[in-house]
């Protein structure tokens, strides 16, 4: 039996239990009715929450079970799986449906039971992504302690050179590769270091632009269309930076006699602020909009100018939230990926050079992955223990994002 | 017109600002219609009236922050010292420099107390250095009688104060600009009697040297500190009047109304 009958199967059974439900709710005497603690509709809710809440648990735990190496062949499972297991699912959705049918009558609490089922749904939901980033941090954590008792911390940490190749059988040449992460992170840094350059500035001058200086017209029509900067595909993002502004700037350096590649930093580097633009700017137009209006108004009061205005007071006082925001742009562009690939290239130059080609810590961990490896061999640990990192220095940012932007929370409220 | 005519009875100090058929559009919305009146110099005016009849819109024309909302228009003629301040030369920033305001919510910056009381001086140059500036801040804060109270606080934050402190610190902010008028928009609604006693004590010590215009949901306050009254009424001046005039005996039936009921 598959999936999709069942599913049908269930629906209908529940359906037939809700109205069966609330028919009985309704079939109750008059002057109970009236006092009883739920209506109708609640009372086939209550019946229909019954009816699944079994399926779902045998679910789960068939899922649970699968994952355990119980059988080798795989025979087993295919029993259970084909016979076994709808015929629990639909016992169990029976045997709900049924109590909860024989549990109905007027002074079942039914809305309090209803309400401990909401509850219970949002608490999983929200403890789900909780337990995700656990699950990803652990993920990362044993890879990067395998990785660290191939390769020193020293080496990873202060070794200048990074050439990950290593030897997939004994007998060939160049068979240790070196894992000197410096390079990467100089590289992040530098990019990182360009984009913000060319965002933050941008961004916080149109977020003040739009705030105070536009029409109510013209910010409806121009804020969104900045915002869906922010919907363009990175990979987008990468080609514009790659066969545009990488040649462009090529030519540029040409023209007045300097050596710019291709794939230098500074292309990719500009592409990236572009592309975070939004980011800062609609977040800091946020913090700007909050500042309180007659804030504004003691400050033209005393004859201050709409520039000095913006300067002395507003900026000021929406300085923690811009900061928060410049933090989180931060981390976005130290985790993006597709334009250094595309723009930047692979090469790991320790460099302080935009004009030069770098490589960032996310290209590397793509690099590293793609293509034919053993999964315990260095090179591919490499990656975990290189994300791993890179995750606490996002962390990290985040971390003093939301402590900066909270403090600023607490000023106005 | 009543209005008028009443004016100009009780022209008899010098008049430093006047306003002639002045008329406020909100986008369509006419908040103000021809709306005339005389401000005497060094005299405190009290502007009252129910709320919405546009009392705070009469007041942020004489001091042009009406250019500040996006669709609000305003017709009519206004002087000040004899001069129109929507003359097209006119630089409202540096008429807000004449006409300071204090307003109904104490709004002090998010800054230090000094820092708040010397923003407008460094703004206009006020004081060719430090030792200036701080006589101007020091000396607004005594004549907004803080003083005393914040003495050793000067570096603290502005919003850290009292409501009643915070008020008087707007006060005191906007003296350092050293204005000939103030504009003040129901100053004491936030504040408790005691503080706004001593307020009112500040307004009308201020009256040697500035003039006042106020507007009040206090009858009792206009009658305490004004000499002037204007009652307002759905966007008209129904009536002006000595206070002491118009609150013993009103002409207009309507101006009785509003404050016999508010009396009680
Ligand atoms: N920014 C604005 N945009 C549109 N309409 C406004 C604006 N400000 C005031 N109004 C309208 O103008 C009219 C007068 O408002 P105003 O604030 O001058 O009244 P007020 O007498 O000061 O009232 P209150 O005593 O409640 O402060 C009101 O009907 C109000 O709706
Ligand atoms: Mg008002």
């Amino acid at each position: 039996m598959s999936i999709l009958p069942l599913i049908i199967l269930l629906l209908a059974m529940c359906a037939t239990g809700y109205w069966y439900g609330s028919k009985k709710a309704l079939s109750a005497p008059l002057p109970v009715r009236y006092l009883s603690s739920g209506n109708p509709h609640q009372f086939g809710l209550f019946v229909v929450v019954w009816g699944v809440l079994p399926p779902a648990m045998l679910f789960i735990l068939w899922l649970v079970f699968s994952f355990l190496p119980i059988d080798a062949d795989g025979s087993i499972a295919q029993q259970i799986d084909k016979v076994v297991f709808p015929a629990l699912i639909m016992l169990g959705a029976a045997a709900g449906l049924y109590m909860a049918i024989r549990e109905i009558n007027p002074k079942l609490r039914v809305r309090k039971s209803l309400e401990r089922c909401v509850y219970a749904a949002l608490l999983l939901a929200s403890t789900l992504s909780v337990f995700t980033t656990v699950g990803i941090v652990l993920s990362l954590l044993f890879e990067t302690i395998q990785f660290f008792e191939k390769v020193p911390y020293s080496e990873f940490f202060l070794a200048l050179d990074w050439s990950p190749q290593t030897a997939m059988r004994a007998d060939q040449v160049g068979s240790s590769g070196s894992f000197g992460a410096v390079p990467l992170f100089t590289g992040t840094m530098l990019i990182t270091f360009i984009a913000m350059i060319v965002a933050v500035p941008l961004g916080l001058m149109s977020a003040i632009y739009m705030t105070e200086y536009a029409s109510r017209r013209f910010r409806a029509t121009v804020k969104p269309i900045l915002e869906i900067l922010a919907g363009i595909p990175t990979v987008v993002y990468g080609f514009f930076a790659a066969l545009t502004v990488g040649v462009f700037f090529r030519d540029v350096g040409t023209a007045i006699g300097l050596d710019v590649v291709t794939e230098s930093a500074l292309a990719a580097g500009v592409v990236m602020g572009m592309m975070i633009i939004p980011f800062i700017s609609s977040l800091s137009d946020d913090v700007i909009m909050a500042v309180p209006q007659n804030l504004r108004d003691a400050s033209y009061g005393l004859g201050a100018t709409k520039s000095e205005t913006v300067l002395k007071v507003i900026i000021p006082a929406a300085l923690p939230g811009i900061v928060g925001a410049i933090l989180l742009a931060m981390s976005r562009a130290i985790g993006e990926t597709m334009i250094v690939v595309m723009a930047a290239g692979f090469a790991a130059n320790l460099t302080a050079n935009p004009l030069e080609a770098v490589t960032t810590v996310t290209v590397q961990i793509v690099g590293l992955l793609v293509g034919d490896q053993e999964f315990d061999s260095a090179k591919t640990l490499a990656a975990f223990a290189l994300a791993l990192t890179l995750f606490v220095i996002t962390l990290c940012l985040n971390v003093i994002a939301l402590l900066v932007v909270r403090k600023y929370r607490e000023k106005y409220d | 017109m009543l209005a008028k005519d009443m004016n100009t009875v009780y022209n008899d100090t010098k008049s430093i600002i006047s306003a002639k058929d002045v008329s406020v559009f909100y986008g369509e919305k006419r908040a103000l219609k021809s709306v005339s009146l005389d401000i005497p110099e060094n005299q405190i005016t009290a502007l009252i009236g129910p709320s919405g009849c546009g009392k705070s819109t009469f007041l942020r024309c004489l001091n042009r922050m009406n250019d500040t909302i996006e669709n609000c228009r305003v017709e009519g003629n206004i002087t000040v010292d004899g001069q129109d301040i929507y003359a097209p030369h006119v630089d409202e920033v540096l008429l807000r420099a004449r006409v300071g305001m204090v307003f109904q919510k104490a709004n002090p910056f998010p800054k230090s107390i000094y820092d708040n009381v010397a923003y407008a001086p460094r703004i206009h140059g006020l004081a060719k250095n430090k030792d200036e500036l701080d006589d101007i801040v020091l000396a607004s804060l005594e004549k907004a009688g803080l003083l005393d109270e914040v003495k050793d606080l000067l570096n603290e934050s502005g919003t850290g104060l009292s409501g009643g402190q915070q008020q008087r610190l707007c006060i005191a902010r906007a003296l350092a600009v050293q204005p000939d008028i103030i504009l003040m928009d129901e100053p004491c609604s936030a504040l408790d009697p005691i503080a706004t006693a001593k307020v009112e004590e500040l307004i009308e010590e201020l009256r040697k040297n500035y003039t006042i215009i106020i507007v009040t949901h206090s009858m009792q306050q206009a009658a305490r500190i004004s000499q002037k009254t204007a009652f307002f009424h759905l966007g008209e001046i129904v009536e002006i009047g000595e206070t002491e005039q118009l609150f013993t005996s009103p002409n207009d039936k309507r101006t009785q109304g509003y404050i016999t009921g508010r009396f009680g």
